[in-house]
């Protein structure tokens, strides 16, 4: 018992001095746990992210924003392969993590079971969608596990890149024809409140928060980034000339932060729960993926397996 | 009447670029349905290389046209008849074999036309084919190895891609008829002659099926068409999709 107070301890002090857990390093097992939870999580957000926004690239309105939309996408397709591998670190097989997925046991993040129903909504979800996750990813830069902070930076590179082209799309809109701003304006109105949710629950409510921030694996509460995310998100509304769909937005010259209307979490947990506009479709989308594929990863391995044999006959 | 070197130069240009903007439409529809990540974004990434060379092909296309048109009017306000892609490039994505043997057919073509054309008389057909070869030498290389991989691989991949070889195997002729187009351009010094460029796709393809015991399928009746515009079913309900937000919003600018 000592030696375990001792590790758990060294372990503390070691991320209260701002050092790196690496992953052959003693942890306790609710940090593994959580971290694998959080990084399988993400990966699989990610994954099923890419659906969303794959719905327009056929449709995609020149060939400019169609070929940066299918580096975006491929881009989440890369984040997802470096995180499955952060949490391999922590023991635990992709195989297993994507089976979880597959299954419906594991979750991912709830704002991609909204639907992208016009070419704005592309527009939104980079703007709105990765600028509310890169405030929660730019904290994670920082976080005590080492595999996932490092992956996390390199992540966020190319998630400023999606929201600024998010960003972008819209401004292009909202300044268009009365029929573009007309279409920025209503992605805008479905997709805020959702993306306000993608923080969590207010801190008084979340459930894993504080053992999380003990370990550094947060840094910051779910509604200190929710309000960074707001403060700054509402100029760039402005800048644009769209409006937030929120009638009790109101600047407060004392805190110097904006102060918001309440989000429904019941919505949210609903969502959550399964019942969600898109769930049942992002989740059959994976799963037929995955079934048709099994052929073409049997065929890899048995050609790869044949491979080595020869070799090893020669 | 015939055909100016100007004018040829400008279906060339069109054919080109066709060919590569609908099968990277094609891939595109791949992103995210792929059979596991790394092909994802690997198909991805040929979609990526295939629409930019597209663009290049587009935008010389409208410059040589001298009508004002850019690469998004070419590619996004002409009708089906319009469009002189080969009839392979358009058909359905059918399964991960079909997929895989279609790009190993079109890029055993490619590769060997992008090298000629890298000695093309018209810098602008040479200084894009001198970037497009590099990628397409990587396309060549991934997709022949996915033939060997299914070929030699598992009883069931090796039938799937025996089956999408005897399917597609009618469309590859149209890969190396020529007419007036070619036959202006080529006196000219602009484009090549096919039948090295035959004859490399034969040897290229015959070593590839032999190391993946696969067999190859026997000459019979080639598909035509598509050069004049006249395509298959599928390529009206492709464009009505890649061309909507165009035709829906006529003049805006995205």
């Amino acid at each position: 018992m000592t030696e375990v107070k001792n590790s758990q301890e060294l372990f503390q002090a070691k991320v209260d001095a701002e050092q790196k857990i690496e992953p052959k390093d003693w942890m306790p097992e609710k940090y593994r746990k959580t971290l694998i939870r959080q990084i399988s999580q993400h990966a699989h957000s990610e994954v099923v992210g890419m659906l969303p926004e794959g719905n327009w690239i056929t449709r995609a309105p020149n060939l400019r924003r169609k070929a940066i939309l299918l580096a975006k996408v491929q881009d989440e397709a890369g984040h997802g392969l470096y995180l499955y591998s952060a949490a391999e670190t922590l023991g635990v097989s992709r195989e297993e993590t994507i089976d979880a997925l597959l299954s419906g046991k594991a979750k991912y993040s709830s704002i991609f079971n909204y639907p992208t129903l016009t070419w704005a909504d592309i527009g939104a979800v980079g703007w709105l969608v990765d600028g509310a996750a890169i405030m929660n990813q730019v904290m994670l830069c920082r976080t005590s596990y080492g595999p996932y902070a490092r992956a996390m930076v390199r992540i966020c590179k190319e998630e400023s890149f999606h929201q600024r082209q998010g960003y972008e799309i819209m401004n292009v809109l909202a300044n268009g024809t009365p029929e573009q701003k007309e279409m920025a304006q209503d992605a805008l109105n479905r997709w805020w409140w959702p993306s306000l949710m993608m923080f969590g629950p207010s801190d008084a409510n979340s459930p894993h928060s504080a053992e999380s921030m003990k370990w550094k694996i947060k840094r910051q509460s779910n509604d200190e980034l929710r309000q960074i995310f707001i403060d700054r998100t509402v100029q760039q509304a402005e800048v644009i000339g769209l409006t937030i769909p929120d009638p009790k937005l109101k600047w407060n010259e004392e805190t110097m932060h904006y102060e918001h209307g309440e989000i429904d979490w019941a919505e949210f947990n609903n969502v959550v729960a399964g019942n969600g506009p898109c769930n049942k479709e992002r989740l059959a989308a994976r799963n037929k993926a995955h079934d048709e594929g099994a052929w073409v990863r049997e065929a890899a391995m048995a050609y790869a397996a044949k491979r080595a044999r020869k070799k090893q006959a020669a | 009447m015939k055909m100016t070197q100007q004018e040829a130069l400008f279906q060339y240009c069109l054919r080109r670029g066709d060919d590569n903007l609908i099968l990277s439409h094609r891939l595109s529809e791949w992103c995210g349905h792929g059979p596991q990540l790394e092909e994802d974004i690997a198909l991805t990434n040929r979609a990526l290389d295939l629409i930019g060379q597209a663009r290049n092909y587009l935008q010389y296309a409208g410059e040589v046209e001298g009508k004002g048109r850019s690469e998004d009017d070419l590619a996004y306000m002409r009708k089906e008849r319009d469009f002189v892609n080969v009839k392979l490039v358009e058909l359905h994505n059918g399964d991960y074999a079909y997929t895989m043997a279609r790009n190993f057919l079109y890029d055993a073509w490619h590769l060997p036309l992008q090298q000629a054309l890298m000695k093309s008389a018209d810098t602008q057909l040479a200084a894009i084919a001198g970037k497009a070869v590099k990628e397409v030498t990587y396309q060549l290389k991934t997709s022949a190895d996915w033939m060997i991989r299914f070929g030699d691989g598992t009883e069931e991949s090796h039938q799937r891609a025996q089956t999408a070889l005897h399917a597609l195997w009618t469309y590859t002729g149209e890969l190396f008829t020529t007419d007036e187009v070619e036959a202006v351009l080529q006196k000219a010094g602009i484009v090549p002659d096919m039948a090295p460029i035959k004859a490399a796709f034969d040897a290229k393809v015959d070593a590839v099926l032999a190391e993946a015991t696969l067999k190859r399928p026997a000459d019979g009746f080639m598909m035509s068409g598509g050069r004049q515009g006249k395509h298959s079913e599928h390529m009206g309900f492709l464009l009505a999709e890649m061309q909507y937000l165009q035709r829906a919003y006529p003049g805006a600018t995205w």
